[in-house]
């Protein structure tokens, strides 16, 4: 019965997706399909979380055709887990955006909006629920596609240049990623995840360190580690809010989702690919931060917090133990729902202000002490204070750090430390800036007839409800950072052991639940 | 297994080709380069496939042996599908760029002009508040 369920996550919003375009002229008919279909995906997530947490992996094979040949869908926890978190940061923002939608009243991007927010949706589900490593590159087509659309939606000169980056980026990644899947195929002679783990353990060490490097790289662009980060900060910022958020939240972590995934599978305990994990940690972190310290655009300044924040993800999995891991996965689930939450609030000071510069605003604690609260809470939990989930999931990685010993282990951590510390510097430079001070004038639309009205006092209800949900959101992970912590550990033990999740792909039939 | 030499070398020109033409400033030639580089790589995983041979029945007269490998050109096939498709998106996206800049450049980015801006201003005092934002 629960096997049934197992595809839903794609099938559902790509189905919807189709039926979202036949209701282009409807435009409360598509806002309550995709809020039904997202809300469905919630339900479905958590159930998929709670019976491969008490009873392993869920495993389908598409078609009907056995593992190695045909496409198996996988959920173990940490897809399981990172699916759940997917599917409520993508409902909180679809209400944001339908919330400022609704209070636009335009029905120019609305129309196109839709169907690429639900197949957006399809995709991060399909990449974090496939087995098979070039259906993985079919998911991240999927989801770039709709990408490709959503960051270019408005058609302004300045989206159509960072539009293009950002297209021509990708796509050569993709082709990089065919030929690496091309690679693995020839070296092992199957793509399926499970089946080419036994396979490549035989192959020659050089072989092996090739292949994933070359995976590393793939993934590393889509994940914005360094140096292959610089077209994020150059892109994000120009779609509209909702879109930069869910792209902050979600798509970087799709990556790392890959690169743990591959490298824990794929090539198990390879000293090298490990260290240069570590010294790509390092430099993501201070890279990134020192970037996001020289900003004046409240929305490149988080862009390149994501960039920075990749780095204590690569810190946990290139430790390579079970603590590190389980810190690293808690650290995506905190980041995933802080950092589209952050988005979010800059949406809503950018509506307020009438522009997402720091030198232009001022003061806006005095004119909604709402808006600064709302900003404090995940910005301090960013940095990582006390008693919030960053200061919790910072805390286990340097645990982790320091309890690996190693030289190149230590310099990360205290990378992270410095990090974590410049990222309070980026993020009190925001609030002082934007809170403090003077109460600045309100700037004036600069393009009145684009989708996004800044500059008005009026904040629909359901914008700020879905911000509001967000930030307690993130303050639910601190609460449940206990439960949490146990459920990434026991993540982090099945990633450590890959054999559980081979045996329940590869032999799925002989048990049927 | 045994490669094809000429499929081979096609693979290396195609990528050779492709990043060069990616390296261009000419946005027509960077669609260009990304198709080429799109081919590349797909004749690459063809290649990955192993020798050409009989038509991949269940069942066949000629046994499984002296079959062609279906699966690589099934992935080929979706590959080159989604080639096509984002293709046709990157015209697009180029053709926007030039009807709104007049170019078929790439465009100058948020850094780039802001680091145009400070060399000019620090060529030429006294600098306009403005210029700094």
């Amino acid at each position: 019965m629960i096997r049934v369920l197992l595809p839903l996550p794609v099938v559902l919003p790509l189905l919807a997706g189709g039926l979202s375009v036949v209701l282009g002229r409807h435009q409360k008919l598509q806002r309550l399909l995709s809020v039904l279909t997202l809300t469905a995906g919630v339900v479905v997530a958590a159930r998929l979380l709670y019976e491969a947490d008490t009873a392993g992996p869920i495993v389908v094979q598409l078609g009907g055709w056995a593992a190695p040949a045909g496409i198996s869908l996988v959920a173990d926890r940490l897809s399981a887990l990172l699916l759940l978190v997917s599917a409520l940061v993508l409902l909180a923002v679809l209400l944001y955006a339908v919330g400022q939608g609704a209070a636009e009243g335009r029905r120019t991007t609305v129309a196109v909006f839709h169907p690429c927010y639900l197949v957006l949706a399809a995709g991060i589900a399909m990449a974090f629920l496939t087995g098979d490593l070039f259906n993985l590159f079919v998911a991240f087509e999927v989801m770039l596609v709709a990408s490709y659309v959503l960051i270019t939606l408005d058609g302004g000169a300045e989206q159509v240049r960072a539009g293009m980056t950002y297209v021509v980026v990708s796509l050569l990644a993709s082709a990089l990623f065919v030929t690496a899947v091309g690679l693995v195929y020839a070296a092992t002679g199957t793509v399926n995840m499970a089946d080419a783990a036994e396979r490549l353990a035989e192959l020659p060490d050089g072989v092996r360190l090739t292949l994933a490097l070359m995976l590393l790289v793939v993934f590393g662009v889509k994940a914005a580690i360094f140096p292959l980060f610089s077209w994020l900060p150059d892109s994000y910022p120009t779609a509209p809010s909702p879109v930069t958020a869910v792209f902050a939240g979600l798509l970087t972590k799709v990556g790392v989702y890959a690169i743990i995934r591959t490298q824990t599978l794929l090539f198990p305990g390879d000293d090298v690919a490990a260290s240069v994990l570590l010294v790509l940690a390092v430099l993501t972190m201070v890279f990134g931060i020192l970037g996001a310290l020289v900003q004046d655009d409240l929305k490149r300044l988080l862009s390149f917090t994501i960039v920075g924040h990749i780095g204590y993800m690569l810190l946990g999995l290139g430790l390579y133990s079970v603590a590190g891991l389980a810190a690293a996965i808690l650290y995506t689930v905190h980041h995933i729902v802080v950092q589209t939450t952050l988005f979010l609030v800059a949406g809503l000071i950018e509506r307020r202000e009438g522009t997402s510069s720091l030198a232009r605003s001022g003061g806006l604690q005095h004119v909604t002490p709402v808006l600064a609260i709302l900003y404090l809470l995940p910005a301090l939990s960013l940095a990582g204070i006390p008693p919030f989930s960053g200061f919790l999931a910072k805390l286990g990685l340097i645990q982790a750090g320091t309890a690996d010993g190693g030289v190149l282990a230590l310099v990360a951590v205290g990378a992270a430390i410095l990090t974590s510390l410049l990222t309070l510097y980026a993020m009190a430079r925001v609030w002082s800036t934007v809170f403090w001070g003077k109460v600045a004038s309100v700037v004036p639309d600069e393009d009145p007839s684009d989708a996004v009205v800044v500059g008005t006092e009026r904040t629909p209800a359901l914008m700020l409800g879905a911000a509001v949900f967000a930030v307690v959101g993130g303050l639910s992970i601190t609460v449940l950072a206990g439960p949490l912590y146990a459920l990434t550990s026991r993540a982090a033990t099945d990633l450590m052991e890959p054999a559980s999740y081979v045996r329940a792909v590869l032999v799925a039939d002989e048990a049927p639940r | 297994m045994t490669g094809n030499l000429t499929l081979a070398l096609t693979v290396g020109g195609l990528y050779t080709v492709g990043t060069y033409l990616l390296l261009q400033r000419t946005l027509t030639r960077i669609v260009l380069g990304l198709g080429l580089l799109g081919h590349g790589a797909n004749l690459l995983l063809l290649q990955a496939g192993g020798p050409a041979g009989g038509v991949p029945f269940v069942g066949s007269p000629a046994g499984a042996s002296a079959t062609a490998d279906p699966l690589p050109q099934a992935m080929v096939l979706t590959a080159i599908v989604i080639t096509f498709g984002v293709s046709a998106f990157l015209l697009a996206l180029a053709y926007r760029s030039w009807v709104l800049t007049g170019e078929d450049d790439v465009q100058d980015d948020v850094e780039d002009r802001r680091v145009a801006r400070r060399q000019r201003a620090d060529a030429a005092p006294p600098v306009r508040p403005e210029d700094e934002l």
